[in-house]
């Protein structure tokens, strides 16, 4: 009779050891400076690799068979929701631009951040941190793969989804979201790091992929939920990682903490001006709601986040510059951006509309400080012109931020009544900014923000089409977007007779949590 | 004294971590919303292995978890035995 | 230069007033945010107040319920955030505006639909 052996496993610890740190080899017969040419010129000072460490231990055999396991569960959802026509059903079919606005903006954002992430997974010197950057720079491809899955079953059967990468490119208003994509591609693996992994990772993206996902399971979107839920068990690992990379470069050295603040106040900052669209996804754009923007800001930025920095407090990180500014917006956010794009309706890749009676009321629930004094008037007005067959429409270009490159929509933090406005002269040219964040943002980096291509501006430089109402609908028309077909008022629009035809829809009592 | 929490798909799977997460951590609240469970602990959360054993009766490696994870928050410090989410402060 | 950068960087904004038919004016009316950001607007800095008053604010702001309300003697005009008042046949440049200056007027009583600043 054999005896059973038990092979020895390594333990966690050790495996991960082995697997990662234990791979460091110093070069020999090349320079370190120059198979690893942008280590230094962003100024950090890293002493020792071999303390950096991630908190999950994820070592690339684990990994594979876990991601593997992971995709194989939900692409049998999205199978099975594609072949049980589970688009019709969906609440409403004003959910399907909920998906188009992810589509549009944040599926080419993770494409944009796998791209960044792989230039740090082979320019950090240290192993481990390289290992990391690996997995999440695929993951990051993961998540934009699975975005575009999950919304490849609505493009079979509603509007504004065919060309997602090029309006991403070129479509005004997601500008900010490109923008984003472009200042990362051009900083260096440290500050990128900081910047994805731990500037919108960690400080924000719970509110896209955790309460909103909800309210897509909330709303029988069955493609998109395991998408969201699945995508952010990686962007777990991402967030532990960033932390344990924010330590370790406050504790490498002294002349590291100035540099990573100004990281931190900057890419927290810029995540938050693309909060916006993530607040009007929430409050907006899905017809069953299931808590508010702001409750998601209450539940996962404000509380986590505040005892995440005083736990970094004694390694010399203070709270981001912009911090009290944003928890102030909370209040007005979602509704802010949704009367911008409802006004600039004709000019969009998706449908708006105004919300109906329940809807509005819950809105006055979850806001009795904001809704009724500044919004509720605004949404009322477009109502009636709406049934009187003048839907309201915004004709002006709007003026941009030279940094976020939003509209300049946004009031003074924690006001409702004045727009914040901000200048610089910089050798004699005039630029303005929505806030004093992006206005210290560039100051900080005068040259790069300079460059760039706001929306409004480079219309107004380019020919500006005929037959179209205004420059700005003329300007998605021209990459593509179908005026009328693509955006517009929901209420009466293709989407909108084809899943009544199609029967789609569930019961919409009790709608609102 | 801050909260830490960890949030799993609501599904099977994830139905015996949060059952041996609430035995082994008396204070904790658990929050369902569609399609995702949270569990809030104050300052400290402990996922332990032998604990999810003994609910599943089968060898369990606690790296499985990750399958249905949503999300957490806290400093995580991570074993063969135990998963456990903290704040130092 | 405060970019860091690995090499050489060049760096030219796109935002010059040679590249536009005419010098941009970015116009607000405070507190009616259904115009929900200022408006940018090609505008020659040699144009007079009164043109601006009879025909650039009304293209823009006419739709507004507000507008047929406005008494122009009451209006406070902003150049920035310096407050000034229009002398008769004066014009922009009279009154300090250049390329990318911003114009913002405000009508005090009328506070947007309902009061809202909407």
């Amino acid at each position: 009779m054999d005896k059973r052996v038990e092979k020895k496993k390594l333990d966690l610890a050790s495996r991960y050891q082995a697997l990662t740190q234990d791979l460091q080899w110093d070069t020999s017969y090349q320079p370190t400076e120059k198979v690893f040419p942008y280590a230094r010129y962003e100024g950090i000072r890293v002493n020792d690799w071999s303390q950096w460490q991630d908190p999950f231990k994820m070592t690339l055999d684990v990994w594979w068979r876990q991601q593997s396991e992971k995709d194989r569960r939900l692409y049998a959802v999205l199978d099975a929701f594609a072949q049980n026509n589970g688009q019709i059903g969906v609440s409403d079919a004003r959910y399907v631009n909920a998906v188009k606005l992810v589509l549009q903006a944040f599926a080419p954002l993770k494409y944009a951040m796998h791209r960044a992430l792989a230039h740090s997974a082979r320019n950090l010197p240290g192993d481990a941190a390289r290992i990391a950057a690996q997995i999440q720079a695929t993951e990051q491809l993961r998540h934009s793969q699975l975005t575009l899955h999950a919304a490849s079953v609505y493009n079979k059967y509603f509007n504004g989804m065919h060309a997602a990468p090029r309006w991403f490119e070129q479509a005004w208003y997601l500008a900010p979201v490109k923008s984003f994509a472009d200042d990362i591609a051009s900083a260096g693996p440290f500050e990128l790091m900081v910047a994805i992994s731990f500037g919108f990772e960690t400080l924000l993206s719970d509110t896209l992929y955790v309460p909103f996902m909800s309210a897509a399971a909330h709303n029988g979107d069955l493609s998109t939920v395991p998408v969201g839920f699945s995508s952010q068990s990686d962007t777990t690992r991402h967030k532990q990682a960033s932390i344990a990379t924010v330590k370790f470069l406050l504790q490498q050295d002294a002349l590291n903490v100035a540099t990573v603040q100004r990281w931190v106040d900057k890419w927290f900052w810029r995540s938050f001006r693309l909060m916006p669209l993530v607040a009007m996804l929430q409050d907006y754009m899905v017809p069953k709601r299931v808590g508010s923007w702001k409750e998601s800001w209450d539940t996962f930025v404000e509380a986590p986040i505040d005892a995440l920095f005083e736990e970094l407090a004694p390694y010399g990180l203070k709270k981001p510059a912009g911090w009290q500014a944003a928890c102030a917006a909370k209040d007005h956010l979602s509704h802010q951006a949704w009367n911008a794009f409802y006004g600039y309706g004709h000019a969009l890749a998706f449908h708006t509309w105004v919300p109906g009676h329940d809807e509005l009321e819950w809105l006055d629930r979850k806001y009795p400080n904001s809704f009724d004094r500044w919004y509720r008037p605004r949404l009322t007005h477009y109502a009636q012109l709406e049934a009187a067959g003048k839907r309201f429409h915004n004709h002006a270009l709007p003026m941009q931020c030279q940094v976020c490159q939003q509209p300049m929509m946004f009031t003074e933090p924690g006001d409702g009544r004045w727009i914040a406005y901000r200048e610089t002269k910089h050798e004699a040219e005039s630029f303005h900014f929505c806030s004093d964040q992006c206005q210290t943002i560039f100051s900080n980096e005068p040259e790069k923000y300079l460059q760039a291509q706001l929306p409004s501006h480079a219309i107004l430089q380019g020919s500006q089409g005929e037959g179209f109402e205004d420059a700005l609908q003329a300007s998605i028309a021209n990459v593509g977007v179908v005026i009328g077909r693509d955006n517009g008022e929901f209420h009466g629009s293709e989407d909108d007779t084809n899943f009544t035809q199609w029967g789609g829809g569930q019961d919409m009592k009790e709608a609102q949590l | 004294m801050s909260n830490v929490f960890i949030a799993f798909q609501a599904n099977e799977e994830s139905r015996p971590l949060v059952d041996a997460i609430v035995a082994d951590n008396p204070e904790a609240q658990v929050v369902y919303s569609p399609g995702l469970v949270k569990i809030d602990a104050p300052n400290r959360l402990v996922v332990k292995r032998e604990t999810i054993e003994e609910i599943i009766g089968r060898k369990y490696d606690l790296q499985e978890l990750q399958i249905n994870l949503v999300t957490l928050s806290g400093n995580l410090d991570e074993d063969d035995d135990e998963f456990v989410l903290s704040w130092k402060h | 230069m405060s970019v860091t950068a690995i090499g050489t960087y060049t760096h030219t904004s796109h935002d010059t007033p040679e590249r536009f038919a005419a010098p941009l004016l970015y116009v607000a009316w405070d507190e009616h945010m259904m115009f929900a950001a200022p408006a940018v607007v090609p505008l020659a800095m040699h144009t007079s107040m009164a043109e601006v008053q009879s025909k650039v604010l009304p293209a823009l702001y006419s739709a507004h319920p507000d507008f047929e309300r406005i008494q122009w003697s009451q209006v406070q005009w902003f150049c920035g955030d310096r407050m000034f008042t229009p002398k008769p046949n004066s014009t922009l440049a009279d009154h300090g505006f250049e390329h990318k200056s911003v114009l913002r007027f405000r009508t005090p009583g009328l506070e947007g639909l309902r009061g809202s600043c909407g």
